[in-house]
């Protein structure tokens, strides 16, 4: 703030003196006393709240609007003309006794199962390739860069490999553990009926953990190495240490880290698409491929719409609650 | 702070206003014009083996049009797996080329969008007329009763595909005309982990064709004359039922089959693992993988008995490509003037030839290049037995709702789960509980 406000006296005798040399600020277009004193930050701020608005703030408004209305097919070419219907689109995805709801319901649970399962094993796996990779010993930093690599590639081609994999008869899963390891009595299927839940799960793992792993790598490294040698010199075991050092001060990390993976991968499109390409097994039907069908497949825009914003609502009020609780939780251990 | 809260109530407001008049002017266009009377933007569906085929096979006639009219086409080529999509955001934003490609199964849900030109016989007039158009495939360009809301450009249907040495190895002599000689042949094929038939579980589209012929064969529709569903009827339930029990009973598919989206069966048909296929103009895909034209036999597709025919012998859908024109064109008589160039006899035995379709264009049916084995099965079919999908609004929901049943139930009849006439109606009930309208 006060690089902005300059002396109005100066202001003045620039505007007298214009054809000095060298000022850098004479060459900046006139900007009007007032602004310059209290609003240049949020004239600096517009652009950003501009293209906030035109990128989210309105598709989301205009996807609201949307969930009122009776949209399908016949409206695509007039969807302002599209019969407002209230709240009816909310109360069939809700009524959970006939089929729609009941598959809404069914694609909810699903999602909240894999979602657990899926940002759990990717902490799990980030936090332990983090602290193993603490310790400076050979490879190491050629370790750390293909643990990246799942995160530095594109999504698609790396699904798409996943799903040749995961192919029944001529898939690399199914002939390790089917023709190498003998572990199964007959080949088994990946992408449909009820296997495919783990196939999503693994690919999800597999996708999501080395951004566990960065951002955890990134905390320890601000942990003070001498928290560990007066521990061990108390006589603290390695999992005493973890237990006691590593995890409480990986606190805000985790705090972060863990509402991102949720977010990510409770909604996320990407794997599930490109693996099971736009009908999803039932096992696997994650919300957001359960809503692109509701809107783009069968093309009722306005049921798909009110979905989302239920969606919506649900990751706000889940995000609502956590930060609530893991903040004061913070400040309780501060205190 | 009140400074930004003013600059956002201003955006915001702007905003609205712009999107409410695009709306507008959505629904203003009704009529189309001729504002840009020299271009011509085109949306081809990908029909070749790549896009880059597609723009080398097409130039040359958007030049031939060009000189011919003076009106120059852009040309951009749209994969199947977006064209939907794209048309749907063409149709919202009314920012869409001027003609356009679209699978013949979406007419009628594109239609009821009402953004495309309805061809009326005024509109028919100005492309020569519509009875130089096969019946069945006008029938499959629109709801009965109103203009169609496309011209047919490509025509395709479904034959059965056989592998002429394995046949003979097995001492078969000719191929299948009735489901249970199907039946009874695959049964004999089906060894040495070689398998009867080949079909595609997972790909919706392919499930909702072949249910939908069996269907007919069964006398059921899918839906009443009302465009309500009725996909429990005994009909349709038993049309279901019959194509599973080809993996689930007669074991005559590999289970492996209820996987498979991305055209894997015709690979295993090339690589000789599966002796038959039923698919519509596979020949350019098996000669892609190595067979020879020779090697492999084409059958009408088979029916329950008798011999194909209109009604419950029908034994295909109409399958093909239809052109379209957006109605708020700002090159309406233009987009007219190249639907007839491309619809020309001449355009039409050509371009089919390339593609291995059929013309819908009676003249150009009947030149002798249609008439090679195994396009005249297909050419007779068209003419005498095939039968368009449903042309009701929701046939999109349709496709998804039928097509994914019966993905759900090849995964069953794969993991060996029983399949009955309960389970398979317990399928089909629940994809009727999704239709909304």
């Amino acid at each position: 703030m006060t690089a902005v406000t300059t002396d109005p006296q100066v202001d003045k005798s620039d505007r007298v003196t214009s054809t000095g040399t060298g000022d850098a600020r004479r060459r900046l277009p006139r900007i009007p006393d007032r602004i310059r004193r209290g609003g240049l930050p949020y004239l600096l701020l517009l652009p950003a709240v501009l293209l906030e608005l035109l990128i989210h703030i309105i598709p989301m408004a205009i996807g609201m609007m949307m969930s009122f209305r009776q949209f399908t097919q016949f409206y695509i070419n007039n969807w302002a003309g599209a019969p407002w219907t209230g709240l009816d689109n909310y109360s069939i995805a809700v009524d959970f006794n006939a089929p729609i709801g009941e598959a809404l319901l069914h694609s909810f649970l699903v999602t909240c199962v894999f979602t657990f399962f899926a940002v759990g094993l990717a902490w799990l796996f980030g936090i332990a390739a983090a602290i193993m990779l603490q310790e400076n010993f050979r490879g190491r930093g050629f370790l750390r860069a293909v643990f990246l690599v799942p995160y530095a590639l594109p999504v698609y081609a790396a699904v798409i490999t996943w799903a040749f994999m995961f192919q029944r008869d001529n898939g690399l899963v199914n002939h390790v553990l089917h023709d190498q390891l003998g572990l199964t009595d007959a080949p088994s299927f990946w992408l449909i009926g009820d296997n495919s839940i783990y196939a999503l799960i693994i690919v999800s793992v597999w996708k999501g953990w080395p951004f566990a792993f960065l951002m955890l790598m990134a905390g320890l490294q601000n942990i003070p190495r001498e928290l560990y040698e007066a521990a061990s010199i108390d006589g603290a075991g390695i999992w005493q240490q973890i237990r006691k050092i590593t995890l409480p001060s990986l606190r805000p990390v985790n705090q972060v880290l863990v509402l991102v993976l949720f977010l990510w991968t409770f909604n996320d499109f990407n794997t599930p698409y490109v693996l099971f390409g736009k009908s999803a097994p039932e096992n696997a039907d994650l919300i957001s491929i359960h809503i692109y069908q509701s809107s783009f497949v069968t093309w009722n825009f306005g049921s798909g719409s009110a979905m989302s914003v239920l969606l919506l609502l649900f990751l706000l009020v889940v995000t609502a609650v956590y930060l609530f609780f893991t903040s004061r939780g913070r400040k309780g251990s501060h205190g | 702070m009140r400074h930004l809260r003013a600059a956002a109530a201003v955006t915001l407001a702007m905003s609205v206003a712009a999107g409410a008049t695009g709306c507008g002017g959505g629904t203003s266009s009704s009529g189309g014009s001729n504002e840009s009377p020299k271009t011509l933007t085109y949306w081809a569906s990908n029909q070749g083996p790549s896009i880059e085929a597609d723009k080398k096979i097409l130039t040359p006639e958007l030049k031939k049009f060009e000189k011919e009219t003076g009106i120059k086409v852009k040309l951009e080529v749209v994969p199947w797996a977006d064209l939907l999509n794209r048309i749907l955001a063409a149709t919202t934003s009314g920012q869409g080329p001027d003609v356009l490609n679209i699978g013949n199964t979406w007419s009628a849900s594109l239609q009821a969008s009402g953004a495309l030109l309805p061809w009326d016989d005024k509109n028919f007039e100005a492309i020569g007329g519509r009875d130089r158009f096969i019946d069945s495939a006008v029938a499959s360009a629109g709801k009965e009763g109103e203009p169609p809301a496309a011209v047919p450009l490509y025509s395709l249907a479904y034959a059965l595909y056989y592998n002429k040495a394995m046949f003979a190895e097995a001492g078969i002599t000719a191929p299948p005309t009735t489901w249970d000689e199907l039946v009874a042949t695959g049964k004999k094929l089906s060894k040495d982990g070689k398998w009867g038939l080949g079909a595609e579980g997972a790909n919706l589209s392919n499930n909702i064709h072949q249910a939908f012929v069996l269907g007919q064969q069964h006398g059921a529709d899918f839906f009443d004359a009302s465009g309500k569903a009725t996909f429990t009827s005994d009909g349709a339930v038993a049309a279901v039922k019959q194509y599973i029990d080809l993996m689930a009973k007669d074991k005559i598919i590999a289970p492996g089959n209820a996987e498979y989206a991305q055209n894997q069966s015709l690979t295993d048909f090339a690589k000789g693992k599966t002796a038959m296929v039923l698919w519509q103009a596979a020949a350019t895909t098996f000669a892609a993988q190595g067979m020879k034209p020779e090697d492999w036999g084409v059958a009408p597709v088979p029916v329950e008995s008798g011999v194909p025919g209109t009604g419950k012998n029908t034994n295909s859908m109409v399958a093909g490509i239809n052109m379209a024109v957006f109605k708020n064109s700002k090159n309406i008589d233009g987009a007219k003037k190249f639907v007839k160039f491309m619809t020309s006899d001449e355009e039409q035995k050509l371009l089919n030839k390339t593609y291995g379709a059929i013309p819908p264009v009676k003249a150009a049916q009947a030149d002798a290049a249609f008439s090679a084995p195994d396009l005249k099965v297909l050419r007779d079919t068209l003419a005498t037995s095939a039968a368009p999908l449903p042309q009701v609004p929701n046939e999109s929901q349709f496709e998804t709702a039928v097509g994914t049943a019966i993905k759900e139930l090849w995964a069953e009849a794969a993991a060996g789960k029983p399949i009955t006439t309960e389970t398979v109606k317990a399928r089909l009930d629940k994809a009727q509980q999704t239709m909304q309208q």
